[in-house]
């Protein structure tokens, strides 16, 4: 591939003032040319999405980034109404909606409880991929393939060293996309076909 | 020559008008002084331009006339009924106590106590005309010092009836003026009369003559009514003025006050202009310069006398610190009246003529010179008092820690926003010209200054070179532009957070370059317009997630507009398509069916 990926990062944090990685995580997505960072908490305070300018930014790029921290074993608010608004049936899914299809989406997390907590001895009860089957069928049903997600946890406590290694995983990743080592290993997405007179169960 | 030079005349006084008022106000004067200057310059003692003053003046005093009229359809009697004790308390206090003390001071130099009465109680009035027209420049008059100074004016036109009447039994030449019962209830007749009649007759006049559905015709009934009523007040011995006033008061709860308001107020602005042209031509210099020194004393005597029983009067009935010297200074001057008091006191020869016309001139200067006093009061005096009434002894220490907000009005508006401010711990500063609020602020703690937040160096005082932020909550369109456009001029630093008005404010504040602006009525009738779809049965969540399409679809629709504000036909066509667009969008929300998400406002963007 002659040019530079593009690569959109739609950060969800609901604030920033409180948050070492996150923030750090933003500043080294900006200092890179192919990615667009979009602070969806300072862009849409009121929670009023710009659905048509999200949309064309998404239907621009090869890979989609989540990038927030995990709330109660999910993502925060502003985040899950963004997959509200914008992935709109005949636009992401069903009725012929393929505007994402053959893009990767990948998730870059950040949990208050440590690997340990994550764990069936832990107060979680669960291993972190527990959590993940929403993540990974939303990213289905429009065609996304879901590329291992870079988690870091323990977020609030962890050691200078790793926070640093941490953000430099992913600053890594982003300018090396889409030469990832495991990238030979990943199944496609499957095909989640919406029959035409199914209606989503959500809206009901 | 009256008849064929009239064209000549108008042009001269027009002409006169046009180059000295800008000129004084681009000299930071007010437009007082333009006028004042003008008339000098086309008068006997300047260019000799025009003759005749005195008819010129009697004509345009009736630029006072229709001023009281358009401060009188600003009360509405409850409004009036309510500021009755400061009127015949606060003014009867004002009247006797200056007149008392110049009578006094006249007779302590040896002033015959006639003479000493007649010239202390004209001196005591003080300019309508002047001190109306300054207040209403300034935006004074909601402020405890104007209700205090609107007041004693009042009260003043009142006065000067009996003052008039007094004169004669003064005088040398005493004439029976009939039966002062039989006259005083001749008045009280017409005043009677004229409440009767206006609350009866009035309205229903007017609207017959607005059916007639032509513009000029309205205009020449309103001016029709003001005349009639000036001249009856005139036939029985009342003030004009007084009269016009009444009849206002009259009309101020009619559905034709704002009608009126706007036919009336150019006849007033150009009459009260050839007033105080008038006054400049009348100033005798020839006379004057004769009795230079006497002139001067008498000018800074009744001054003096007057100011210092102002200051004690402002005292008593609370004005404010900061207001004081401008309400001491425009009711400190003499006013139009006493040209009348003092020509019909040499005409019962309570004095002579020369005397006469040395104490209107000496009135005609102090009407000079207030403007320029008061230029002098705002440059020096207020800044010094705004530094007195400032909070602490750490003046300094507070003077390097410079609030980061600023906010010009502190009204409705600049309340909230400051009240938000002040509950995260943000230090404002407020400038706000109602000295009452000014000092109520104080006592929680905001750094305020009290003035006119269009005034550089009250901005510079308020930490603009070193702020980050201007909010311009000022309710006033003109002074709001104007204000955007001094920090835009001299603190190019400031981020400019701005109250719009309505449309066309947004749109000149926006050529100005500021885009933190909000129309003040949107959100509050957003809110309101969710609660009306709430009671028809929306959803709330429905109700506000429609609310704030529509509010998003508004504001990109300015945005779109903006650009081509100055082009009526463009902007009609696109609040056309804009409205059809927002019309389809809600259609097709409405019929989408359940389960497909709608797709937004923004379709309509390339």
């Amino acid at each position: 591939m002659s040019v530079a990926p593009s690569i959109l990062v739609l950060a969800a944090h609901p604030d920033l003032r409180h948050s070492r990685v996150n923030r750090a995580l933003m500043q080294s997505g900006q200092s890179l040319a192919n990615v667009t960072v979009r602070d969806l908490y300072a862009l849409y305070p009121d929670h009023v999405i710009d659905v048509p300018a999200e949309q064309a930014l998404a239907e621009q790029a090869d890979l989609i980034v989540w990038q927030h921290p995990i709330h109660w074993y999910s993502m925060p608010p502003l985040m899950k109404l963004w997959l509200d608004d914008v992935l709109t049936l005949g636009w992401a899914y069903g009725h012929g909606g393929s505007a994402l299809r053959g893009k990767d989406l990948w998730l870059v997390a950040s949990t208050g409880g440590t690997q340990e907590a994550y764990s069936p001895q832990g107060y979680n009860r669960y291993f972190f991929d527990a959590f993940l089957p929403p993540y990974e069928q939303t990213a289905a049903l429009c065609g996304l393939r879901f590329l291992p997600p870079l988690v870091l946890h323990g977020a609030h406590a962890v050691s200078r060293q790793a926070f640093e290694a941490h953000v430099e995983v992913y600053r890594d990743r982003l300018s090396t996309y889409p030469q990832w080592p495991e990238m030979a290993d990943l199944d496609a997405c499957p095909l989640c076909e919406v029959p035409a007179r199914d209606r989503p169960t959500e809206e009901a | 020559m009256e008849h064929s030079n009239w064209l000549l005349s108008t042009l001269v006084y027009l002409s006169a008008a046009i180059i000295a008022v800008p000129l004084a106000k681009k000299l930071g004067l007010g437009s007082i002084i333009g006028y004042l200057a003008a008339g000098i310059a086309i008068g006997p003692f300047g260019l000799k331009l025009v003759a005749d003053t005195e008819s010129i003046l009697h004509f345009a005093e009736f630029g006072v006339v229709l001023m009281l009229f358009l401060i009188g359809l600003e009360l509405e009697p409850p409004r009036l009924w309510a500021l009755r004790r400061p009127i015949f308390g606060w003014g009867s206090l004002q009247l006797l106590g200056c007149a008392l003390a110049l009578a006094a001071g006249a007779m302590a130099f040896g002033v015959s106590w006639q003479i000493a009465v007649v010239a202390g109680l004209g001196l005591a009035l003080s300019s309508t005309a002047v001190a109306l027209q300054v207040m209403n420049e300034r935006n004074m008059l909601p402020t405890s010092a104007g209700q205090a100074g609107f007041a004693i004016l009042l009260f003043q036109d009142v006065a000067a009836i009996p003052i008039l009447a007094l004169i004669p039994l003064l005088g040398a030449r005493a004439e029976a003026a009939g039966n002062p019962w039989l006259e005083a209830l001749r008045a009280l007749a017409v005043i009677v009369g004229i409440v009767v009649v206006g609350r009866l007759l009035l309205r229903h006049a007017l609207r017959w003559i607005a059916r007639s559905q032509s513009q000029e015709i309205f205009t020449a009934a309103s001016l029709a009514l003001v005349v009639g009523i000036a001249s009856l007040m005139q036939a029985v011995g009342l003030s004009m003025a007084l009269g016009a006033f009444l009849g206002g008061v009259l009309l101020a709860e009619s559905e034709y006050k704002r009608e009126l308001e706007t036919d009336v107020e150019p006849f007033k602005g150009l009459l009260l202009g050839l007033f105080f042209m008038a006054v400049g031509m009348t100033i005798d210099f020839g006379a004057l310069s004769q009795h230079l020194w006497l002139v001067a004393g008498i000018l800074l005597g009744f001054l003096a006398v007057k100011g210092v029983v102002l200051w004690g009067l402002a005292k008593l009935v609370d004005v404010p610190v900061g207001e004081r010297p401008v309400f001491t200074l425009l009711l400190a001057q003499g006013g139009e009246f006493a040209f009348v008091v003092f020509q019909q006191a040499a005409g019962a020869q309570v004095f002579s003529a020369e005397v006469s016309s040395l104490l209107i001139g000496t009135v005609a200067l102090s009407m000079l010179v207030t403007p320029v006093l008061l230029v002098a009061v705002d440059r020096w005096l207020l800044p010094r008092f705004a530094r007195l009434a400032s909070p602490s002894a750490d003046a300094a220490l507070a003077q390097r820690q410079e609030a980061p907000v600023i906010i010009a009005g502190f009204g409705r508006y600049g309340q909230v926003v400051g009240r938000l401010m002040y509950a995260n711990g943000l230090k404002a500063t407020v400038l706000d010209h109602d000295a009452e609020q000014v000092e109520a602020l104080r006592r929680f703690g905001f750094r305020v200054h009290y003035g006119d937040a269009t005034r550089l160096d009250l901005l510079r005082m308020a930490g603009a070179a070193s702020a980050k932020v201007l909010v311009v909550a000022i309710d006033d369109v003109e002074q709001s532009l104007k204000l955007v456009d001094l920090a835009n001029e001299h603190f190019p630093h400031l981020a400019i957070v701005a109250r719009a008005r309505n449309v066309q404010h947004w749109y000149a504040l926006r050529d100005r370059g500021v885009t933190l602006i909000e129309r003040e009525t949107l959100d509050s009738a957003l809110m309101s317009g969710r609660s009306v779809l709430e009671l028809m049965g929306w959803h709330p969540h429905h109700a506000r997630q429609m609310a704030m399409r529509f509010r998003r679809h508004s504001v990109q629709q300015l945005d779109q507009f903006w650009p081509h504000h100055q082009d009526q036909k463009a902007l009609v066509a696109m609040a056309k398509q804009g409205r059809q667009q927002l019309e389809e969008l809600f259609a097709q929300e409405r019929e989408a069916p359940q389960g497909m998400r709608p797709q937004g406002w923004g379709d309509e963007q390339p």
